[in-house]
C-alpha cells in the first residue's frame, strides 16, 4: 500500500503531539482522556503495521491495546479520580512553558539518539523509533514535574506506551508472551496504586506527594 | 586628487589622512578652551578626512584590488611595524569611515566647554582614537596591532571619563580599562599561541605557521581570541563593562564605541579566526553560535527592562553584536562542513549587519546626545513628547528606531533577512544533532528581532510620544545645524542601505571572496537573491515604492471621495477626564511583561509601599545575575589574595630589602 | 512582462480590498448563529465604514503628525500584503520582491507603527494597549518564522507563490510536518488577529482590551481605515493559511486563461466561507485566556511549529 508509511508517520507525530500535550494540561481529568487517545493511535498504528508486514500476531496485541489502553484504564482512573476527588493537578514543580521547552531539547536528544539505531533497523517503521523514544522521555518528564500521585501513574502508564511504540516500530513487536504480561502487570500496576492512592490520602489526606517529603528521617 | 591615484596608492593615501587626523587633534591642544576653532574647523575636517576613508575603502573594495601591504620606516627597534589593506580591513574601514563622519560632524557642535574635558582636549583624544581605530585595521604584524589596541582602549577611556567629577563615571571608566587590559592580554597570548614556535609575529608568518598548529593548540588560539575580542564587543558574559561604560561617556563617544570600536574586535576576532586560523574544526562555529544567540536574546531581554535610554541602548548593541556573532558562528559552521556558498552568505549578513549597526546605532546614540543637551534628562521617566519639540530629532530617530527594530524597507531589515536566509539552509549541516538544534536558532534570532521592536517601540514612545512627563521638557530645542547634519547622514545610509542592500553586500562580498573564496550572487543592484531568485527575492527598492504608492494612492483617494473635515479635541481616553502625563505608561511599566516572562534573568529588588503611605514610593532595581555569580566572586578572590599578599606589607624598609635579595638569590639558583 | 499579469496583480489587490469587510462580516454573521443571537446583515462592515467616512474626525489635541499618517500606513502595508500573498495567482510579479519573511517584516511594520500611534496621545489606555499588543507580536513572529522554516524544507522557497507551485507540483506530498504547521499557523492567526482565546473583538471592557485598547483615539476616516486595514489582515492572513496548506485552486504559473481564473475565484470564496465557519466556531467555543497565559499559548504554538520541523528532519527527509 503506498500510503502506508505516510499515515504511519501521521500517527507517529500525532502521538508526539499528544505527549506534548500531556505536558501542558492542567487538569488530570484531561490527562486520561489524553491517554485513552494515546491508546487508540497506538492501536490504529499496530494494525497497520500488523496489516503491512502480514505479522497476524500483532493484531492480538492491537486488540489487546484497545481493551486495555483504551477502555478498560481509562475507565479505572476515571473512576478513580471521581472517588478521590482529584480533578485539577494546577500544581506543576516548573511552569509550563519551561517544561515544554526541555520537552523540545528532549525530542531532539531522541531523535538524535534514534538516528544512527534507525539507520541499522530494516523495518518500514523504522523512523519511528525516535518518536517512541521521545514519548517515553516526554512521560518521564511529566512525571517529574507534576505533584500529584495520579499524574504520576498517568505518566507512567504513557511512558509504557511509549515503550509498546518502539517495540512495535523496531521490530515489529514483542513475542506475545511477554506483551501479555506487560499487560497483565499494568493492569495489576493501576490496582495496586489505586490502593496507593487511598492510603497516602487516609495519611495526609491530600494527594500531593510533597506531603511525602516529611516521611524521610532528619 | 584623482581616482587612479587612489587606485594606485590606497594604503600611502591612507597613511597619509590617519596621520592628519594626529596633526588635526594636536592642533586643537594650544587653545583647549577655545571651542570655536576646534568645533568649526578640526571636527568638520575630522568628518571630510572620515569620508576620505570610506572613499578609499569602497574603491579598494569595488575595483577588486590585490592587498597592498608596506612596512613602516619607524616602530620598536629591529621590528619595524607592517601594514597591509586587503578586503577585510577596507571594509571595516569603510564603517569607520561611514559611521565616523556623521558623529565627527556631529560632535563639531555637540563638544562644548565646561562640560567635562576642554574641546581642544577633547578633540585630541578622539581623533587619536579614530587614528588608533584605523590602525588596527590596518596593523599587520601582532606588534603594531597590540599597540594600536591599546592606544584605542587608552584613549577611549579618556574619552569615557571626560565629566570624571561624578564618581560613578569613575567607577564605570576603571571597570571599562580593567576588562580592556584583560582581554588585551587574551588577545596577546592568543598571538602567542599563533607565532607557533617561529617567534615570527608577522600576520603573514602566522597564515603559515598555524597550518602546523596541533588542534589543542589552535583551538586554544581561537578561544583566547574570542575571551579577548568577545570581551571588548561586549559578548555576554563578558558584557558588564558595556552597559556601564556606555551611558557614562558623551553622546558621541558613545556613538563612536559603540557603532565603531566594538565592531574592531569583530574584525580583529575575523582576522584571527578567518583569515590566520583558516577555521578548522565545527565546533568552533557551535561555540560562537550560541554564544552569539545567548548575547543577543540576553541584551534584547534587559535592553526591554532599562529606563535609562543610554543603558537601553547599551544593551541593544550586545544584542547586535550576538547577532553579528551568530552570523560568524554560522558562517564557520558552513565553511567546516564545506558548505562554502551558505558560509558566504552568512558572513555577508554578519558583515552587513556590522554596517547597518554602525549606522543606526551611532545615530540613536546621537540623537539621544541631543535629547540630552536639549533637556538635562537621561531617564526615560522624566522624557516624553518630545516629537512636539524636538521635529527634527525625532524624525530622525524614527528612522533610526524602524531600522534597528528590523523593519523593512530599512537597512536593519536587510541584515536580518540575509541572516535568516542563511538559517533556512543549517539543516543541511551533516553533524546529528547540530542541524536539529541549530535551525531553532532562527526561532532565537526572530524572537530577538521582535523583542528589538518592543524595545524600540519603548524608547521611541516614551521618549518622543505621549504627553511630556516634566514641566522643563516645553524647553526643548532641535539642536545645531551642524548635529542635524551629523544626524542626516547616518539617516540617510540607513535608508540607501536599506534601499539597495547591494550597497553593503558589494564590499560584502569582497570579503567573502577573500576569506571564503565563494561570494554570493549579485545579480542586479536593485535585487537580492542570495542563492535563487525562486528560492528567495527581495527588493527594498520595489518594497519601497509599493509602500509609498500604497499610501500616497489611500491618501488621495481618501481626500478626494471623504470629506476632510477635523476638529481638536481633548484626548478621550474612554471619557475620564483627569488624564495627566503620569498615567502613562513609565519605561518601567512598559518593560514589565519582559520582566515577568523573563524573570529568570534577572535579579530584582523591590519596595513596595503600604496601603497607607502618605507618601508612597515605587523603587525598583534590577540587576544582571551573572555579575553577582560571576564577577563578584572572581572579584573577591582577587582581594583575598592580595590581602594575603598584604602580609609582607610590614612598612619596614629592610623586610623589602630582604625579599628584593631572596627573590635575586632564588633568581641567581635557578639562572646557574 | 505580460499586461494579464499586471492586470491580475492589481485585481487582486483589489479584490481583497474589496471582500476583507465581507470576509469579517461572515465571521461575525457565523458568530452570532453559532451563538444563538440574530446575526447582523453580511454588509454591516461596509456600512460602518461608510457611516465612519462620513463624521468629522475628532483629533486629539495632542496628536502628533504621526498619529494622523498611522491610518495610511495601516491601510498601505495591508494592501501591499495582499499583493504578495497568491491568493488567486501565484504569478504576481510584484511578489518576487519580498518573500514570505519580507511579509512578516510588513505585518510588523503595521504593528509597530499602530503602537507607536497608541502611545503618541499619551493616555492610559493607549499605552497599555501598545505594551500588550507589542508583547502579543513578539511571541508570535518567531512562531510564524517556524511555520515558514517547515514550509522551505519542504518546497525549498520562502516567496509564497513558489510555495504554491511547489505545492502544486507534488500534490501527493503530504508530510505530517504540515499538520504541526497547520495547527501553529491556526494558533499564531488567532492571537495575531485579535481574536478570541488572545482577544476580544467585541469587547466593550477597556481592561482586557488589547487591539481595541489602542484605537481608542481614533475616529471617523482614521477609524474606517485602520478598521479596514484590520479587516484586510485577517484577509491576508487567512489567504497565507491557504496558499501554504490547502493550496487547491490558486491558478499557477502555468495555469493561464479565464478558466483557471475562475477556478481560483471559486476556490477562494469557498474557502473564505469555511474557514470563516471555522473561526467562528473556534472562537464560540473558547474562552479568552488572562493576558499572563497568553505567552503559553503562544509557545505551544511555537512548540508546534517546531515539533513539525524536527518531525520532518526525522520521518520526512528519507523518503522525500
Amino acid at each position: 500500500m503506498p500510503y502506508t508509511v505516510p499515515i504511519l508517520n501521521l500517527l507517529a507525530a500525532c502521538l508526539l503531539l499528544i505527549s506534548f500535550a500531556m505536558l501542558s494540561r492542567r487538569r488530570t481529568q484531561r490527562l486520561v482522556n489524553l491517554f485513552a487517545w494515546q491508546g487508540a493511535i497506538l492501536f490504529l498504528s499496530t494494525c497497520l503495521v500488523a496489516h503491512s508486514s502480514g505479522l497476524h500476531e500483532l493484531y492480538y496485541s492491537a486488540a489487546l491495546t484497545l481493551l486495555l489502553k483504551v477502555i478498560a484504564l481509562p475507565l479505572i482512573l476515571h473512576r478513580l479520580i471521581n472517588r478521590l476527588g482529584a480533578q485539577w493537578d494546577s500544581e506543576t514543580v516548573v511552569n509550563i512553558p519551561l517544561t515544554m521547552l526541555a520537552g523540545l531539547v528532549l525530542v531532539i536528544f531522541a531523535f538524535g539518539l534514534a538516528q544512527p539505531i534507525s539507520m541499522m533497523a530494516t523495518t518500514i517503521t523504522r523512523n519511528m523509533l525516535g518518536i517512541a523514544l521521545a514519548v517515553i522521555l516526554l512521560s518521564f518528564l511529566m512525571m517529574i514535574t507534576r505533584r500529584k500521585a495520579v499524574t504520576q501513574v498517568i505518566g507512567f502508564l504513557a511512558m509504557e506506551n511509549g515503550l509498546f511504540f518502539a517495540a512495535t516500530s523496531a521490530t515489529y513487536g514483542m513475542p506475545m508472551v511477554v506483551e501479555l504480561g506487560i499487560a497483565l502487570d499494568v493492569l495489576v500496576g493501576v490496582f495496586i496504586l489505586g490502593l496507593f492512592f487511598f492510603q497516602i490520602r487516609e495519611q495526609f489526606e491530600s494527594l500531593d506527594l510533597r506531603n511525602m517529603e516529611n516521611l524521610k528521617e532528619d | 586628487m584623482t581616482l587612479p591615484l587612489i587606485a594606485e596608492h590606497p594604503l600611502r593615501l591612507l597613511l597619509y589622512l590617519i596621520t592628519t587626523w594626529l596633526a588635526l587633534g594636536l592642533a586643537g591642544l594650544p587653545t583647549p578652551r577655545g571651542g570655536r576653532l576646534v568645533a568649526r574647523v578640526l571636527f568638520p575636517l575630522g568628518a571630510m578626512i572620515c569620508l576620505a576613508v570610506a572613499t578609499i575603502a569602497a574603491i579598494f573594495l569595488l575595483t577588486g584590488h590585490a592587498p597592498q601591504t608596506a612596512i613602516l620606516p619607524f616602530g620598536l627597534p629591529d621590528l619595524p611595524f607592517h601594514i597591509r589593506l586587503d578586503a577585510l580591513s577596507a571594509f571595516f574601514l569603510l564603517i569607520l569611515g561611514l559611521a565616523g563622519a556623521g558623529i565627527s560632524i556631529f560632535s563639531a557642535g555637540y563638544f562644548r566647554a565646561g562640560e567635562g574635558t576642554a574641546p581642544g582636549l577633547m578633540g585630541l583624544q578622539y581623533h587619536v582614537f579614530l587614528a588608533s581605530m584605523a590602525l588596527v585595521l590596518l596593523a599587520d604584524d601582532a606588534y603594531l596591532f597590540m599597540v594600536a589596541w591599546e592606544t584605542m582602549a587608552l584613549s577611549s577611556y579618556f574619552l569615557v571619563t571626560s565629566q570624571h567629577r561624578i564618581p560613578e563615571i569613575r567607577r564605570a571608566g576603571f571597570l571599562y580599562l580593567l576588562m580592556a587590559h584583560v582581554g588585551a592580554i587574551c588577545i596577546l597570548l592568543s598571538f602567542g599561541v599563533l607565532q607557533g614556535g617561529s617567534w615570527q609575529f608577522t600576520f603573514d608568518a602566522m597564515r603559515h605557521a598555524t597550518s602546523t598548529l596541533t588542534p589543542f593548540l589552535a583551538t586554544t588560539a581561537f578561544l583566547l581570541a574570542l575571551l579577548g575580542f568577545g570581551m571588548k564587543a561586549g559578548l555576554v558574559p563578558l558584557h558588564v563593562w558595556l552597559p556601564e561604560a556606555h551611558p557614562a561617556a558623551p553622546s558621541p563617544v558613545s556613538a563612536m564605541m559603540s557603532g565603531i570600536m566594538l565592531k574592531t574586535a569583530v574584525y580583529g576576532f575575523l582576522r584571527i579566526s578567518f583569515d590566520l586560523l583558516h577555521v578548522r574544526f565545527w565546533q568552533w562555529g557551535v561555540l560562537v553560535l550560541a554564544v552569539g544567540l545567548f548575547s543577543a536574546i540576553y541584551g534584547a531581554i534587559f535592553a526591554a527592562v532599562q529606563s535609562d535610554m543610554k543603558r537601553l541602548l547599551a544593551y541593544s548593541s550586545i544584542e547586535n553584536i550576538g547577532i553579528i556573532f551568530t552570523g560568524i558562528g554560522l558562517a564557520i559552521l558552513f565553511e567546516t562542513s564545506n558548505l562554502h556558498l551558505y558560509a558566504a552568505l552568512a558572513l555577508c549578513a554578519a558583515l552587513v549587519h556590522a554596517l547597518n549597526h554602525s549606522l543606526f546605532k551611532s545615530l540613536l546614540f546621537l540623537t539621544t546626545g541631543s535629547v540630552l543637551h536639549a533637556t538635562g534628562h537621561r531617564n526615560l521617566g522624566k522624557l516624553g513628547g518630545l516629537i512636539r519639540r524636538m521635529p527634527w530629532v525625532a524624525t530622525i530617530a524614527l528612522v533610526g528606531t524602524l531600522a534597528i527594530a528590523g523593519l523593512p524597507p530599512l537597512n536593519g531589515f536587510v541584515s536580518e533577512w540575509l541572516l535568516l536566509q542563511s538559517f533556512l539552509f543549517t539543516p543541511q549541516i551533516p553533524h546529528a544533532f547540530v542541524n536539529m538544534f541549530v535551525p531553532l536558532g532562527a526561532a532565537v534570532l526572530a524572537l530577538t528581532a521582535a523583542l528589538a521592536a518592543y524595545v524600540m517601540v519603548k524608547f521611541y514612545g516614551v521618549v518622543f510620544l505621549g504627553q511630556p512627563r516634566e514641566a522643563s521638557l516645553s524647553e526643548a530645542r532641535d539642536p545645531s545645524w551642524l548635529e542635524r547634519i551629523g544626524l542626516l547622514w547616518l539617516a540617510i545610509g540607513c535608508i540607501a542601505i536599506g534601499i539597495v542592500p547591494q550597497l553593503a553586500m558589494r564590499p560584502a562580498a569582497g570579503v567573502t571572496g577573500m576569506l571564503l573564496g565563494q561570494t554570493v550572487a549579485t545579480s542586479s543592484l536593485w535585487w537580492i537573491a542570495p542563492i535563487a531568485p525562486q528560492q528567495a527575492s527581495y527588493s527594498g527598492v520595489i518594497l519601497l515604492a509599493g509602500i509609498l504608492g500604497t499610501i500616497g494612492i489611500t491618501f488621495l483617494l481618501v481626500r478626494l471621495l471623504a470629506h476632510g473635515r477635523l476638529r481638536r479635541v481633548p484626548a478621550w481616553d474612554c471619557g475620564y477626564p483627569h488624564q495627566t502625563a503620569r498615567m502613562q505608561d513609565t519605561a518601567e511599566g512598559f518593560g514589565q511583561p519582559i520582566r515577568h516572562m523573563f524573570g529568570a534573568f534577572f535579579r530584582i529588588e523591590r519596595d513596595l509601599p503600604t496601603p497607607d503611605d502618605i507618601a508612597p514610593r515605587y523603587r525598583m532595581r534590577l540587576e544582571d545575575r551573572i555579575w553577582r555569580t560571576l564577577y563578584l566572586p572572581i572579584a573577591r578572590a582577587t582581594q583575598k589574595i592580595a590581602d594575603m599578599v598584604s602580609i609582607l606589607q610590614s612598612g619596614s624598609l629592610s623586610i623589602y630589602l630582604l625579599c628584593s635579595f631572596l627573590t635575586l638569590i632564588v633568581l641567581l639558583v635557578f639562572v646557574l | 512582462m505580460k499586461s494579464i499579469t499586471v492586470f491580475r496583480q492589481f485585481g487582486e489587490m483589489l479584490v481583497a480590498i474589496a471582500i476583507a469587510p465581507l470576509f469579517a462580516g461572515w465571521i461575525a454573521q457565523c458568530r452570532a448563529w453559532m451563538q444563538n443571537r440574530s446575526a447582523p446583515p453580511l454588509i454591516q462592515p461596509y456600512r460602518m465604514l461608510r457611516k465612519l467616512f462620513d463624521k468629522d474626525v475628532a483629533l486629539a489635541e495632542t496628536a502628533s503628525p504621526l498619529f494622523r499618517i498611522t491610518p495610511y500606513i495601516l491601510f498601505g502595508t495591508m494592501v501591499l500584503a495582499a499583493a504578495i500573498i497568491p491568493s488567486l495567482a501565484t504569478d504576481l510579479p510584484f511578489a518576487r520582491a519580498a518573500d514570505a519573511i519580507a511579509l512578516i517584516g510588513l505585518f510588523a511594520t503595521a504593528r509597530v507603527f499602530l503602537s507607536l500611534a497608541a502611545m503618541d496621545i499619551g493616555t492610559a489606555f493607549g499605552t497599555m494597549g501598545a505594551r500588550r499588543e507589542m508583547m502579543i507580536g513578539f511571541l508570535a513572529e518567531p512562531a510564524l518564522l517556524m511555520i515558514l522554516f517547515n514550509a522551505f524544507l519542504l518546497f525549498g522557497s520562502t516567496a509564497l507563490p513558489s510555495l504554491v507551485d511547489g505545492y502544486r507540483a507534488h500534490p501527493s506530498l503530504m508530510d505530517p510536518s504540515i499538520i504541526f504547521a497547520a495547527v501553529a499557523f491556526v494558533m499564531v492567526l488567532l492571537a495575531e488577529n485579535a481574536r478570541l482565546p488572545i482577544d476580544n473583538p467585541t469587547t466593550h471592557l477597556e481592561l482586557t482590551m488589547i487591539h481595541e485598547a489602542m484605537l481608542l483615539e481614533y475616529s471617523a476616516r482614521h477609524l474606517a481605515l485602520v478598521e479596514w486595514a484590520s479587516n484586510l489582515k485577517l484577509f491576508n492572513y487567512a489567504c497565507i493559511g491557504f496558499a501554504l496548506f490547502i493550496p487547491w485552486g490558486i491558478a499557477t504559473h502555468s495555469a493561464d486563461g479565464v478558466v483557471a481564473m475562475l477556478i481560483s475565484d471559486a476556490a477562494l470564496a469557498i474557502k473564505l466561507i469555511v474557514a470563516g465557519a471555522a473561526l467562528a466556531l473556534i472562537e464560540s467555543l473558547s474562552a479568552k485566556v488572562r493576558i499572563f497565559r497568553a505567552p503559553e499559548y503562544l509557545a505551544m504554538s511555537f512548540l508546534l511549529a517546531v515539533l513539525g520541523l524536527l518531525v520532518h528532519l526525522l520521518l520526512g527527509a528519507k523518503q522525500a
